[in-house]
């Protein structure tokens, strides 16, 4: 055995060592600032054993690369975590307040937007960053502020961006708080931001909570075939919490399940950023463009709900448009937030939480119609 | 002399009192702190009067709209 196949400190080149020190980076973010751990140092750990030079961990049956080929490639991890959030997330906020779905519609606005900015610097004009249409896409699908969203639309267009797409959109998510409020205040008045919604909403029967997963399911599915699979896993979960007699799986579904697959996912993002792939300058504007996708999500949000504001007769705040991005529940708590700064007695949460909930919804169809549409362009 | 109703603006529990019922209270003053969707929400004093009544204690679970506390201004 040659020497260099013993020691792997003298096969280490630069790249190496600096993905060594990424992984270092994002184990560090997740446990001492608390961003994200629950991914974060999965993603920061599978960096840390892919890059290790001879380890073998992503090559033939090495434990990475089976994670790959079993959960991403088949886009199963993204499924089954989409099983537990939808066990996790009560619609009733929602369904308390249907208007909300329009202004989760609004706030993906942020993925076409995006797609746009990608495109243009890639393929579709000035050529200064190797992305194509399938990459722009999917690097659009950030705006949805939806990691599982992200993976799965990413590794059905085998965008060779995934993993930097994945990790910037979860960055974000945690930067929500950050990136957010600003916006917000810019493009609302004080007058606007001073509208007190009503506490008190229409109660939804138990029969409505449970017929919601199975008609979404209907609905979609024929209307956007290709974002069933995320519906359909999104809204078996829900029904699972719903229904009222499968407490043993739902409870199953949000913990043990949800909990089993983030390790996994974690990893195998992380052990998908190798570092020829990823010390390139198109990771650096992937995460300049994750910004933009976020940033832009919110502003429609806030727009839209400034047109909700006039239509109504000045009775709906328009901050809660903010939370039509899906990033939850951090978009409603940014919300409520930035409405108690103007009125300290404006609670805007249930409203902002309907929204988000919305967003949810907005940001899975959004991927469908995404999926639909490149077909025609490709 | 009108009655400031103060509504639960979220389904949720109640977790701390801050204020005393009969007692004077400022515009702003906290009157408890209660915890929806996994998130603390202080409730203030829209305006200030006499605290006329509290209306929950701490722990209990309260509906959005429900009354916790009645100001007289």
């Amino acid at each position: 055995m040659p020497e260099s196949e013993l020691l792997g400190v003298f096969a280490l080149t630069w790249q190496a060592a600096v993905m060594l020190g990424l992984g270092g980076l994002l184990i560090y973010l997740g446990i001492a600032r608390e961003i994200e751990p629950l991914l974060l140092v999965p993603i920061g750990m599978g960096v840390l054993l892919a890059n290790i030079p001879l380890g073998g961990l992503t090559e033939g049956h090495g434990l990475l690369a089976l994670l790959k080929q079993f959960g991403i490639d088949t886009e199963l991890f993204p499924l089954l975590i989409f099983i537990g959030v939808g066990a996790m997330i009560d619609f009733g906020s929602l369904l308390e307040r249907p208007y909300t779905i329009f202004l989760g519609a609004a706030a993906q606005f942020g993925i076409f937007a995006t797609f746009f900015l990608a495109y243009l610097v890639g393929d579709g004009w000035l050529r200064a960053f190797d992305f194509t249409f399938t990459d722009a896409v999917s690097i659009g699908i950030i705006g949805s502020a939806d990691g599982p969203t992200s993976i799965y639309v990413a590794t059905v267009l085998s965008s060779k961006y995934a993993p930097a797409i994945v990790v910037a959109a979860y960055s974000y998510m945690a930067l929500v708080p950050i990136i957010q409020p600003p916006i917000m205040r810019a493009l609302t008045t004080d007058a606007e931001r001073q509208v007190k919604m009503p506490a008190r909403a229409r109660k939804v029967s138990r029969r409505t909570k449970i017929l919601f997963p199975v008609v979404t399911i209907l609905i979609t599915g024929l209307i956007a075939p290709k974002a069933t699979p995320l519906i359909g896993t999104l809204m078996f979960g829900n029904l699972l919490r719903e229904s009222g007699v499968l407490e043993r799986l739902s409870q199953a579904a949000q913990n043990e399940m949800a909990n089993i697959v983030t390790i996994l996912l974690g990893l195998a993002v992380g052990g998908m950023m190798l570092a020829d792939d990823f010390l390139r300058p198109e990771t650096i504007m992937i995460y300049v463009l994750g910004v933009v996708a976020f940033a832009v999500g919110t502003a429609a949000g806030v727009l839209f709900g400034k047109v909700m504001y006039l239509a109504s007769g000045k009775k709906v705040n328009p901050l809660i448009g903010a939370a039509g991005i899906s990033a939850f529940p951090m978009a409603a708590r940014v919300v409520q937030k930035v409405g108690l700064e103007t009125n300290p007695s404006n609670h805007l949460i249930m409203h902002a939480a309907g929204a988000n909930t919305a967003g949810q919804i907005a940001s899975v169809i959004a991927g469908g119609a995404v999926l639909m549409l490149v077909p025609y362009f490709v | 002399m009108a009655d400031e109703i103060v509504e639960a603006p979220a389904p949720g529990k109640i977790l701390r009192i801050h204020a005393e019922a009969g007692k004077p209270i400022g515009k702003g003053d906290r009157i408890l702190i209660m915890e929806a969707l996994k998130m603390e929400l202080p409730i203030v004093a829209p305006v200030g009067g006499t605290l006329k009544s509290l209306n929950v204690t701490a722990g209990q679970t309260v509906e959005a709209g429900d009354t916790l506390a009645v100001i007289v201004s």
